[in-house]
């Protein structure tokens, strides 16, 4: 009788569980080459994403009310790391669009700036521009290519970005050609003498540390911004002082509220302790086993 | 059958063992493979597409050559030479993945035909001589016309359970382990210990 008791508290308990999915409704769902893409909208947010379990995978999150507020810690960090790190952001690459809320924010923060996107999905494109009133035009140019092909393409070119944004990993998959020494060597050779890396990462599992010191080996030091993502940013030719960063971010504190972002809490996610096991072994074209160390 | 090239069990089991390597290698050199294009042709489905085509069409073509092959005196060390060939062709895998692969994107653009002239410069000529194993194993070991069909599905399961274990170590263990260029020069290696010790023993008989 107890037995059966606590079988059905069990049961009415995962019944119970469920019924933020009840309310989850899917807008938009298509199998591309890669993935397949969803668009659903839940308490007042529309959210893009490469999996049924959307709640750990999600790409990119507007709020419907408030359709330029950054609803993604992620985003609002990588905002910041570019913004309050780069001296004078005039051209800048974006790889990984997802649904656009970066160039699309960057694009009115910096209307002088000429931005290049990298999305290797055509999918996630038209989504984005369906679904989160993402559009491209002349100063917003939207490329179709695998990441890496593109940089190194770039790189033959002596193409120079001020600001190189990375956003292609999410939880399910990451192109492993993507996290090595070679690829990092590649985007820094893109890089103006001042030029800003903000790559969207992961905070937990084995591969933190690999990542760590793979992006050490090639940038030195780096800002770290954390929360459920980890957002690295690094400099070529040092870091931003934090007088510099708080001076870049009082500039664009007006600005950012717009968008939801709180400037003055993201300048103290700055930091550059090294939390890693500084020995872990760095990711190369000869080994990158990343999807297998992120566990 | 005075006409086989095999006569003691030992010689048998080593003409297995040789199928059971040859697929193993196919396997590992192809997962492998995918590694080594993804730098200059990214890691999409036709990346895959053209390096499954071109495995699939070396095989076929070294299967027809190695039947051909075997009507000319076969034997157990003709046999290792195979396994040998398919060895030492590999070494441009190892050689040319880097540069040469990067002015090959460059000159061919499109990321489907740029990444199948990739593999079939790379993959074509050892995995030919790997598929020529197979049917000329089945010559070394047939020893009669009514046992012919069980020794060739013999010969079929050690090279294609050979594949499946190449395939699962390699994608699920050895990347994670080891670079990928030390994982190739192993293969090789174990592919020129082989075909030694093969050639050892038909010499031996001869």
């Amino acid at each position: 009788m107890k037995l059966l008791l606590v079988t059905l508290l069990g049961l009415g308990a995962l019944l119970l569980g469920e019924p933020a999915s009840a309310q989850m409704s899917i807008v938009h769902s298509e199998r591309s080459l890669y993935r397949e893409v969803l668009v659903y909208e839940e308490d007042g947010e529309r959210c893009m994403c490469f999996t049924r379990q959307c709640r750990i995978g999600r790409q990119t999150c507007i709020d419907l009310t408030h359709p330029n507020r950054f609803a993604l810690n992620y985003t609002r960090m990588m905002l910041a790391g570019a913004l309050f790190s780069s001296p004078d952001p005039r051209r800048i690459l974006i790889i990984g669009l997802g649904g656009g809320s970066l160039p699309t924010a960057l694009r009115h923060l910096l209307p002088d700036a000429q931005i290049d996107v990298v999305e290797i999905d055509p999918a996630v494109t038209r989504v984005a521009k369906q679904y989160f009133g993402f559009s491209d035009g002349p100063k917003l140019h939207v490329a179709e290519v695998d990441g890496r092909v593109y940089v190194k393409r770039a790189g033959r070119e002596g193409k120079q970005y001020d600001v190189i944004l990375l956003d292609a990993f999410d939880h399910e998959y990451i192109p492993e050609h993507m996290l090595t020494r070679e690829f990092l060597t590649e985007v820094k050779a893109l890089l103006s003498p001042r030029g800003v890396l903000v790559a969207n990462t992961f905070s937990s599992s084995h591969l933190y540390d690999h990542e760590s010191t793979t992006y050490t080996s090639v940038y030195g030091s780096f800002y770290n911004l954390k929360r459920e993502n980890r957002v690295v940013v690094a400099r070529l030719g040092g870091l931003p002082t934090p007088e510099e960063l708080k001076a870049r971010s009082a500039t664009y504190e007006a600005a950012l509220k717009a968008y939801g972002v709180d400037a003055g809490a993201l300048l103290t996610m700055f930091s550059n302790r090294v939390d890693w096991d500084a020995g872990a072994r760095v990711l190369t074209d000869q080994y990158s086993p990343a999807n297998l160390l992120n566990r | 059958m005075s006409t086989a090239g095999i006569a003691t069990s030992a010689e048998r089991l080593l003409c297995y063992v040789i199928a059971l390597w040859s697929g193993f290698f196919v396997m590992a050199i192809e997962l492998l493979g995918g590694r080594l294009l993804a730098p200059n042709f990214g890691s999409s489905i036709y990346v895959w597409g053209a390096i499954i085509t071109v495995f699939m069409l070396a095989l076929s073509l070294g299967y027809l050559a190695g039947g051909r092959w075997s009507l000319e005196r076969p034997s157990l060390q003709r046999l290792s030479l195979l396994l040998l060939a398919a060895a030492v062709t590999a070494l441009p895998v190892l050689l040319f993945a880097g540069e040469p692969l990067e002015r090959l994107a460059i000159a061919i653009p499109d990321p489907r035909f740029g990444s199948l002239s990739a593999a079939a410069l790379l993959f074509f000529v050892p995995t030919f001589f790997s598929g020529m194993v197979s049917p000329y194993c089945v010559r070394l070991v047939v020893d009669g016309e009514a046992t012919s069909g069980r020794r060739a599905g013999q010969l079929f399961f050690v090279s294609t359970f050979g594949s499946a274990a190449g395939t699962i170590l390699t994608s699920f263990y050895l990347v994670l382990w080891f670079e990928v260029n030390s994982i190739l020069l192993s293969l090789m290696g174990f592919s020129v210990l082989l075909s030694a010790s093969g050639v050892l023993a038909g010499r031996r008989r001869a």
